[in-house]
């Protein structure tokens, strides 16, 4: 039996404003616990919310750049249910008029083929806060700095079909709300956070399957993960005969599986209304005309314009693209170098982004700067050192050695382009191997690469590769 | 419209309020009235008024900039607590 798989992705964004949705209590990650929940954050009698407008033009932002609609009038609703770190017993959110609707996002796929996903909706709403239990016996532990940092929840229509095409959405959304500077994207802090929609049919059928909904999934790769768990688990309980029930499930990524939590289930009745404390927002259009003037240019744009300006590939243009700073830091570098885009992306992508990973850095922590990569390019270009060189560089500047002309000056690393010298050295290698060399002689071409290599060896690594090669032809033919 | 005994257990887990089952009935019967004494409002035609999400419609939200004035309190705020420890609010556990 085929099955397919339909995905649908609810995204929690926290917006990078300096103070809370509906007070002026500070959003700062990590202060002292319940030093930033004042008294609207408590939900203490007689206070009121006042809407920040930062969250507002964030949200507005967003929806212009995944081509949505913005209401020109929402509504704020009241979400009712209880849970200690939600001191009001309601979370406000937006329910039948959200501040952004129907926009859409394109993906790409892995065959290389695009795919376009709908959004349906995004809608502000204010973050609870957060209950910590370890250290304690019987007893949980609350702290309310988080209960009304701005979030964006962004839900998408069902049109995923695979795990990855979910990843591929998430890392898109990812990208784009860091690009736009709403959010910082930190999956390990919270302020961003999935929930997937996930259900089974059989192929070809039009009518959808049971879903459950999976929270809890804080990495692209447990998204993943979750999902192919859930989607496995819900084929083997419809072909042993049983039904998938509707439910919330909890991912655990250490023993990698979901499971249910039927207490959420029980209270899902929230019963929202529109919140008497709000009026409706009014957005219009000079608000949306001053917010698209700041629109930064996006992934899709900026990839198109790295494939016409400078000449690169698409898989090469969406992975530099895919944030702003290091499409920031390619750019400032080709520049530096004076064009070369083509090498400068293969050290970005290669070298750069390997010791990234490897420190687990972000580019803008690099200790390597665009110009002192530059610097180093520059010596491949001008035949002072060979790419393989290069790289011993590029460690030294990664290291903190300084420069790259003080790094190969200090070691010595300059490339020999004396022919006289290479040729000097190939023909005491042709003397010490006279069997190679008549072997060579009688056909075997493949000797070729060993008296390379013993040049590259005796000079180690410094000879000039080109003018090893052509002085090399011509002496063994001779 | 009448409320059953089930719609009322139902209504009171949701507000969490601890109700005996002797009152059932009678809250069932006081709600319901309630209830019918609003109904009276579906006979008004509405078919020409836009719905309002707040009886003041000519208003809309004031925005607040984004700035950060509050300071903490927290040592004020938490004498209103039964248990406190070490900055957090203490309750019993709640964990799935």
């Amino acid at each position: 039996m085929e099955w397919e798989t339909v995905i649908g992705l609810e995204i929690h964004a926290q917006l990078l404003t300096k103070s809370k949705i509906f007070s002026a209590a500070s959003t700062a990650f990590g202060a002292a616990p319940n030093t930033q929940a004042c008294l609207v954050d408590l939900g203490y009698p007689g206070v009121l919310p006042v809407l920040n407008k930062e969250a507002v033009r964030m949200a507005v932002k967003f929806g212009l750049a995944i081509g949505a609609q913005i209401a020109t009038r929402s509504v704020f609703a009241r979400k009712n249910y209880f849970y200690p770190d939600l001191p009001k017993g309601y979370q406000i959110s937006q329910y039948e008029l959200p501040v952004v609707s129907k926009g859409s996002v394109e993906i790409e796929l892995e065959d290389g083929g695009r795919r376009r996903i709908g959004i349906t909706r995004a809608h502000l709403e204010e973050d609870a806060g957060k209950s910590l239990h370890e250290g304690f016996e019987g007893i949980s532990g609350i702290d309310l700095n988080r209960a009304g940092t701005p979030l964006l929840e962004i839900v998408s229509e069902p049109d995923m079909r695979s795990a990855k095409e979910a990843v591929a959405y998430m890392k898109k959304i990812h990208s784009l709300v860091r690009y736009l500077e709403i959010c910082d994207g930190n999956l390990q802090e919270g302020s961003f956070r999935c929930d997937a929609n996930v259900s089974v049919r059989r192929q070809g059928e039009q009518k959808f399957g049971t879903r459950a909904e999976l929270k809890n999934i804080n990495s692209f790769h447990f998204v993943e993960k979750a999902i192919l768990y859930e989607v496995q688990r819900q084929i083997d309980v419809i072909e042993s005969g049983g039904k998938v029930v509707q439910e919330t499930r909890l991912y655990d990524s250490k023993k990698n599986e979901t499971r249910s939590m039927r207490s959420k289930e029980e209270a899902n009745d929230y019963r929202y209304f529109p919140d008497p404390d709000l009026l409706p927002l009014e957005i219009t259009e000079s608000f949306v005309a001053e917010v698209r003037k700041t629109l930064p240019e996006l992934p899709d744009g900026k990839k198109q314009r790295f494939m016409r300006a400078y000449g690169l590939s698409a898989y090469d243009a969406a992975l530099l693209t895919a944030s702003r700073e290091l499409a920031d830091y390619y750019e400032t570098l080709v520049q530096a170098v004076g064009g070369e885009a083509k090498l400068c992306a293969n050290w970005v992508m290669g070298e750069l982004s390997a010791a990234l990973n490897q420190n687990n850095k972000e580019v803008t922590q690099s200790p390597v700067t665009a110009a002192m990569l530059a610097e180093l390019l520059k010596r491949i270009l001008d035949n002072t050192i060979s790419g393989k060189i290069a790289k011993e560089v590029f460690e030294a500047l990664w290291a903190g050695e300084g420069g790259a002309d003080a790094v190969i000056e200090n070691k010595g690393l300059k490339q020999i382009t004396d022919s006289s010298a290479i040729g000097k050295i190939i023909d005491e290698i042709m003397a010490a191997n006279p069997r190679q060399l008549s072997d060579y002689r009688a056909g075997k071409d493949k000797l070729f690469a060993f008296f390379v290599g013993q040049v590259m060896k005796a000079t180690q690594g410094k000879a000039n590769p080109q003018q090893v090669n052509e002085l090399l032809l011509r002496k063994l033919k001779s | 419209m009448s409320l059953t005994p089930d719609d009322v257990r139902t209504i009171a887990r949701l507000a969490r309020l601890a109700i005996s089952e002797q009152d059932i009935p009678r809250y069932a019967d006081n709600l319901s009235r309630i209830l019918d004494f609003v109904a009276q409002l579906d006979q008004a035609d509405t078919s020409h008024v836009a719905p309002m999400a707040h009886p003041l419609s000519s208003l809309t939200q004031r925005l607040r900039d984004d700035v950060v004035t509050e300071t903490s309190q927290r040592d004020l705020f938490q004498e209103n607590a039964p248990q406190v420890d070490a900055g957090l609010y203490l309750v019993p556990k709640v964990i799935e």
